[in-house]
């Protein structure tokens, strides 16, 4: 087979150097991954984790915001998944309830406190109030009970105060060692 | 050799073989025509084995939990009783969710593993002698086993924590008895389960054994399960049950991206409620959530309402208040002991009052969903189900497959409170999986969960007491009037109020003349079950009014309740059960010694209580509020249970203070209005459950120990006295006496 010939191009000192065409997309770091989302931007976060990464852990409880069962931490701080459209999340690092323990499995001291106070009723808004407990503990690491009080999570199951209690050992240090 | 011993006319004990050194223990219900099957024949899966435990070589021990777990701990407390029972290392314990067990029995399902329900509060009774039986004849095989091992006789060993030891200290592995184990013959009898002074792990506390998985995000809930080529549904239902979709274009729907197809469902006639579609819908189906909603939002959708669409639940609520206060005669009555017209003639002093309580919502945590995948002789459906028989019965009549070829998975649930018992979002996904020929991963938005569920109907509760000289309480008359959650459920007319309210309530058996007279209220708004019912209506009720007879006599309200109960003894109730006064006693002057009532009038702030007993479980709350201008304060907050024998008190705790936290939050915000025959509320913002600040900031739950009692449920058992005790604390607090609920709006109202 002959050779391919270079086509010879003609060099002109402006376009030297000719940038390679961005592909579309949002960058962003989740649980300490890059992942770029090439598709709507408008999708919310909340179907972002949960259809296309398969992040389950963050849940879908309502669309305004109103359990706090869909909060993940954005550049550190708690917010509701689903009011955050991707467009919003370019460069940002988030963090959901799968990324709050080490890489090596060991757990948050958040995540050992709800263990050590059985803070967990049906469990399904629990990671919710994990992210919403660590935001506090990092804005407040010794909350009063009013600063627990303004915690945006709803529970049915009644675990709000085995959560403050939780809330309360880490705040101390008397989280379980494993 | 007999391979399996009879427990009872239907269940036995069974021993398999489940692969080389493993002992593998169950109990399999039989139907009552059926020979005990040979062992060998149940086929080489320890899944064909119900309410089992699986000994590994290794030392590993797996115990199924065969009900749903909903939140209220039995994936731990089950296990655990069999676990003890076996004197196995709970450390080397793991518990998997058995999903349902249904085999075919010529054409008929067969429940694999009996019973299977979570949430109504009859999980551990129900399994309390199974489960012991289970590990007892598990641990007799072990022990034999080591027996010939040792060559020392079977009674001079003992187990501790999943080993067997010889008098000389000789000890063996479970793990390396198990193979040998298996091989032993079955005793004639089943082997006597322990004595209770040797419980190790029953009465002791345990965490969820799920929490390590629900902490770090990896436990999959029915929404959190995909399958690649599922279809993603989302639905508008049209406002009214009984409504019509009068036009419609799908076009720009069926036009955005990703979605694939657009379809309306009906619910089929004939169906009881909680069977089919619970109202017509329109379902978008798309290859991904967003897609599918974006689809949703462009759906162009007319309805018609139905008979319901002139329905307002005030209009109702005057409708009852008319029929209480009339001379009709009730649609059941449900208790009438002695002569209470008789009785109201010789009265000294009476009093009446009425009481509103409105329609409430499930508001489960996880909404609706399912995942459903169709093939030609298999369906397979993974649903958030309290009841996975019933989930079986609506694939089975939809899709008309073999008992055996639907396969239920019941991953642990988002909440349930009733809610899911129903399974008309089952029937939707199997409905559009039929239609679109692929998988369907069916989702409702929380709207939907609002307005469309099978409520808790509103009630008015209208009681009249008449006392005698001496104040004895000699007449009591109960009327009240509610539409049944059992309507339009199969269920003959004469039964409907047994949903409403008990014969056996508080306080039947104790006033001599006693009626309960129960009015019918109908309403094409659907109703269902309901966490509590009908305790949370009847104590709030109920429990006021105690405290208004007190207050009417200038009597300490704990002095009335002792009167009321009067010595400790026991009393027959209408269905075998008994009432011991005495533990109801008992709870109250637990609650009432804890938070301090002796200065009960002296406290600046208010103090309340109030009692109840469900099946034989009993439960007292003092409740202590402040009132800082229009702000209500929860400071205080004791429960005190009397459940029998504890499984496991950690799990106890959390149901008590959950229960009585999720009653306050009913208390004191949540209401479901209807105008039209529309839901007023359409999300938590409407429909507020408490947050934090509204809630005690702590629930001091005491535990009576009772090791001479088998356990009872306890999963709602602390939702029936938190209102009224809360109402009532309120009342010294305030000196405003809140008579409907919710609370907080009434009580604005009223201050």
């Amino acid at each position: 087979m002959a050779p391919v010939q270079a086509q010879a191009v003609p060099v002109t000192s402006d376009s030297s150097i000719v940038a390679e065409k961005v592909r579309d997309g949002i960058d962003l770091e989740i649980n300490g991954e890059h992942y770029r989302h090439a598709g709507d931007p408008q999708m919310p976060l909340l179907w972002y984790l949960r259809d296309i990464l398969r992040l389950t852990g963050t849940k879908y409880a309502g669309s305004h915001d109103s359990t706090g069962a869909d909060l993940v931490l954005v550049d550190g701080n708690a917010v509701s998944a689903i009011t955050q459209p991707m467009a919003k999340l370019a460069d940002k690092s988030v963090i959901t309830v799968e990324g709050l323990a080490a890489n090596d499995g060991g757990l948050h001291p958040v995540q050992q406190a709800f263990i050590d106070e059985d803070a967990i009723g049906c469990g399904y808004c629990t990671p919710g109030w994990l992210i919403a407990s660590v935001d506090l503990l990092k804005r407040k690491p010794h909350p009063t009970d009013g600063d627990i009080d303004q915690l945006p999570n709803l529970c049915r199951c009644g675990c709000q105060t085995r959560v403050r209690r939780a809330i309360k050992r880490v705040a101390a240090g008397k989280v379980s060692q494993l | 050799m007999s391979d399996s011993i009879r427990l009872s006319r239907r269940r036995f004990l069974q021993v398999l073989a489940g692969g080389a050194g493993v002992l593998l223990v169950g109990i399999r219900t039989a139907s009552a025509t059926d020979a005990p099957l040979p062992a060998a024949m149940l086929g080489d899966t320890f899944y064909d084995l119900g309410a089992y435990v699986r000994i590994d070589s290794d030392g590993n021990v797996l115990i199924g939990a065969r009900d749903p777990d909903t939140g209220t701990g039995v994936a731990t407390s089950l296990p655990r009783i069999i676990a003890d029972e076996l004197d196995a290392d709970w450390k080397n314990v793991s518990v998997v969710s058995l999903g349902l067990g249904v085999t075919d029995n010529n054409g008929q399902p067969r429940w694999t593993y009996g019973r299977q329900i979570g949430g109504t509060g009859g999980s551990i009774p129900t399994a309390w002698n199974d489960l012991r039986s289970v590990g007892a004849l598990a641990r007799w095989l072990l022990l034999q086993a080591a027996a010939r091992r040792f060559g020392v006789a079977a009674d001079r060993l003992r187990c501790d924590s999943g080993t067997v030891i010889a008098p000389d200290g000789r000890r063996l592995s479970y793990g390396s008895l198990a193979g040998d184990a298996s091989k032993i013959a079955l005793p004639n009898n089943p082997p006597a389960p322990k004595t209770p002074d040797r419980y190790q792990l029953i009465g002791s506390p345990a965490g969820d054994v799920d929490a390590r998985e629900i902490v770090t995000g990896q436990t999959l809930y029915a929404i959190d399960h995909y399958y690649g080529d599922a279809l993603v549904a989302v639905l508008v239902h049209c406002p009214w049950p009984d409504g019509t979709l009068a036009s419609f274009d799908f076009a720009e729907a069926k036009a955005v991206k990703g979605v694939v197809d657009v379809i309306s469902l009906k619910p089929e006639p004939g169906q009881p409620l909680g069977s089919t579609v619970i109202a017509p819908a329109v379902a978008v189906l798309a290859e991904d959530t967003w897609s599918a909603l974006q689809g949703r939002q462009k759906l162009k959708l007319e309805w018609k309402p139905g008979a319901s669409g002139s329905e307002n639940s005030a209009a109702l609520e005057q409708q009852a208040d008319a029929l209480l206060a009339g001379k009709t005669a009730p649609t059941s009555r449900v208790r009438d002991d002695g002569d209470v017209d008789a009785a109201g003639k010789k009265a000294a002093r009476r009093l009446q009052a009425s009481y509103y309580q409105p329609w409430l919502a499930h508001a489960t945590a996880e909404p609706m969903n399912c995942l459903v995948r169709l093939e030609k002789d298999h369906a397979s459906v993974v649903a958030p189900t309290q009841a996975p028989q019933k989930a079986w019965a609506v694939v089975q009549r939809l899709t008309g497959l073999g008992p055996d070829q639907i396969e239920i998975s019941v991953p642990r649930v988002g909440g349930g409170y009733g809610r899911r018992l129903d399974h008309d979002y089952v029937a939707e996904a199997v409905m559009l999986a039929k239609v679109v020929n692929k998988p369907v991963r069916l989702l409702w938005m929380r709207e939907q969960d609002l307005e469309h569920d099978y409520y808790r109907s509103g009630s008015v509760h209208q009681l009249s007491v008449t006392m005698d000289r001496k104040r004895e309480l000699i007449g009591w008359d109960q009327r009240m009037a509610s539409a049944s959650a059992l309507a339009h459920r199969g269920l003959p007319d004469n039964r409907l109020w047994t949903s409403e309210l008990e014969a056996d309530q508080l306080p039947a058996a104790l006033v001599l003349n006693y009626r309960s007279d129960w009015y019918a209220i109908n309403s094409a708004i659907p109703r269902g079950p309901m966490r509590g019912m009908p305790h949370l209506s009847n104590a709030f009720a109920v429990e006021s009014f105690i405290d208004e007879i007190a207050h009417s006599m200038k009597e300490d309200p704990l002095d009335t309740h002792l009167r009321l109960l009067g010595t400790p003894r026991q009393l027959s109730l209408s269905a075998g059960s008994v009432l011991d006064t005495a533990r109801l006693i008992n709870v109250l002057k637990l609650v009432t010694d804890r938070i301090g009532w002796k200065n009960w009038l002296h406290s600046v702030n208010g103090l309340g209580i109030a009692c109840w007993h469900v099946e034989g479980a009993y439960v007292a709350h003092a409740i202590e509020v402040a009132m800082q201008g229009e702000k209500l304060v929860i400071q205080r907050v004791v429960c005190a249970v009397d459940v029998g024998r504890v499984i496991n008190p950690t799990g106890l705790e959390g149901q008590v203070a959950g229960a009585t936290l999720d009653a306050l939050s009913i208390a004191l915000n949540l209401a479901i209005t209807f105008k039209d025959g529309q839901i007023q509320q359409h999300n938590l913002k409407d429909y507020p459950l408490a947050s934090m600040a509204q809630l005690p900031d702590a629930v001091e739950v005491i535990v009576v120990p009772r090791d001479d009692l088998p356990p009872t449920g306890a999963s709602f058992l602390a939702m029936p006295t938190a209102a009224p005790a809360l109402a009532n604390a309120v009342f010294r607090a305030s000196a405003v006496r809140v008579r409907r609920l919710p609370l907080m709006k009434e009580l604005l109202r009223l201050l």
